[in-house]
């Protein structure tokens, strides 16, 4: 029987927490890249372009992500896709991630008063112009706050790829766990190291929001 | 090798799965009464108590906000025996999900309660009304009409989330689709099927909830 020091707990820990870093990196920029498709189905002048992302989105706002993940983990094999826990993970996190991107940065393109689009026009922009500078980047500006917010959902988000078996900071812990018994130190130095990842991102969100409201 | 989808299951399942879809339910009813009325506790504390009770309860809501769901529940469950609280898996569900909502809705009932104008409070106070009065009748029903919306969302997203409450054995929706598609081998249809059910009934809450609202609290509830 191997005996865990209490630093051989936190080193342990630390080293699953960089896949759990990893994974939310990763479904955050897989998530924004799809979530911009998502974006433009879901403002596009044509009605069933609209409904389908509207679908899109209230299909994965509407069940748990738990059933998403699981989905994918058995789903994608049927398509022949060899699939691991890593891919489950990945795809998941980043479909999940798009529905909730759109639908927040669509709030931003809809916040934007009607005449940014006429002045667009009224300066010979076709569409994709118009979209790409002058509507774009400003959705994105006002949306900063809600989508830094975002990032600390998925990242807690991260935790529930461990019940399909990727080797992130939950599933090790309880393989430690299961090795010290010592629950209340593994479990309590989880929520730390998670609260450490979270806790600055959610002042950052708090900060922009603040920085919003006053102008 | 072709994979054909089976539902040839599914007659044989539906028992199991109303079974888990009643618990589901039973356990989103318990915690957003509980959590609600905490979220309410909370959040006058936050703004009229002493000191020490306002630090505490923004420790609470930041610790429950920046940490997984998942962690917490492990935390109640597997951790807090080991200082001599034991608690059966059902309770330990509910107390997370209770503790877990109420950490987002302190803040929504707080932002509710400081939109309501100030002058609501003095006329009610100039009528002679007791403070607690003025808090029960005049301000919290116009605070809960203002932050409606935003608390059925977080209900509705607390359900989604109760699916996590499988992994300590809580006989809820998902451990039922665990179960089954262990018995049956097919996995993506159960998965499916129950996704579908989560999907029903999410809607279904938050239109049950939206008409429970305009109901108690008047017209103007959205």
């Amino acid at each position: 029987m191997i005996e865990f020091t209490f630093w051989d707990i936190v080193r342990n820990l630390l080293l699953a927490a960089r896949w759990t870093v990893l994974l939310s990196l990763a479904a955050f920029v897989g998530g924004g890249v799809v979530g911009m498709v998502v974006l433009f189905f879901r403002i596009a002048k044509n009605k069933w372009s609209r409904r389908m992302a509207s679908g899109y989105i209230a299909l994965f706002q509407g069940t748990p992500l738990l059933m998403q993940l699981f989905l994918m983990f058995f789903g994608l094999p049927m398509l022949g896709l060899r699939i691991e826990p890593w891919t489950a993970a990945a795809f998941g996190l980043t479909f999940f991630a798009s529905a909730y991107l759109a639908e927040i940065w669509r709030g931003g393109v809809d916040a934007l008063p009607r005449g940014q689009w006429d002045a667009g026009a009224s300066l010979g922009l076709h569409y994709l112009q118009e979209l790409r500078l002058i509507i774009l980047p400003q959705a994105f500006s006002i949306t900063r706050a809600p989508t830094v917010g975002f990032l600390v959902q998925l990242i807690k988000s991260t935790a529930l790829t461990s019940i399909i078996g990727f080797e992130e900071l939950v599933r090790t812990s309880n393989a430690i766990n299961n090795a010290t018994f010592e629950p209340f130190t593994v479990y309590g130095l989880v929520a730390l190291i998670f609260f450490i990842m979270c806790f600055p991102l959610t002042q950052y969100a708090r900060s922009l929001e603040r920085r919003a409201t006053k102008n | 090798m072709g994979y054909s989808l089976d539902f040839g299951w599914l007659a044989d399942a539906t028992g199991a799965i109303a079974r888990g879809a009643a618990t589901t339910i039973l356990l989103i009813a318990v915690t957003t009464l509980a959590g609600t009325l905490l979220s309410i506790l909370g959040a006058a504390g936050r703004r009229n108590g002493p000191l020490l009770l306002k630090r505490a309860i923004g420790v609470y809501v930041e610790i429950i906000r920046n940490t997984p769901f998942l962690v917490q529940l492990f935390f109640i469950f597997f951790g807090l025996p080991s200082i001599g609280i034991r608690l059966d898996p059902v309770l330990a569900a509910m107390l997370a999900m209770t503790l877990n909502m109420a950490a987002y809705t302190i803040e929504i009932v707080g932002a509710g309660l400081d939109a309501v104008p100030r002058g609501q409070t003095e006329a009610a106070l100039a009528l002679g009304l007791r403070p607690r009065q003025v808090f029960v009748k005049i301000v919290l029903p116009q605070a809960l009409k203002v932050i409606f919306p935003a608390l059925t969302s977080q209900i509705v997203i607390m359900m989604l989330e109760s699916a996590v409450v499988s992994q300590i054995a809580v006989r809820e929706l998902t451990y039922e689709a665990d179960m089954l598609q262990a018995r049956t081998f097919r996995a993506f249809e159960t998965y499916f099927v129950v996704t579908m059910v989560y999907l029903v009934l999410s809607m279904g809450l938050r239109r049950l909830l939206v008409s429970g609202g305009r109901r108690a609290l008047g017209a103007g509830v959205s």
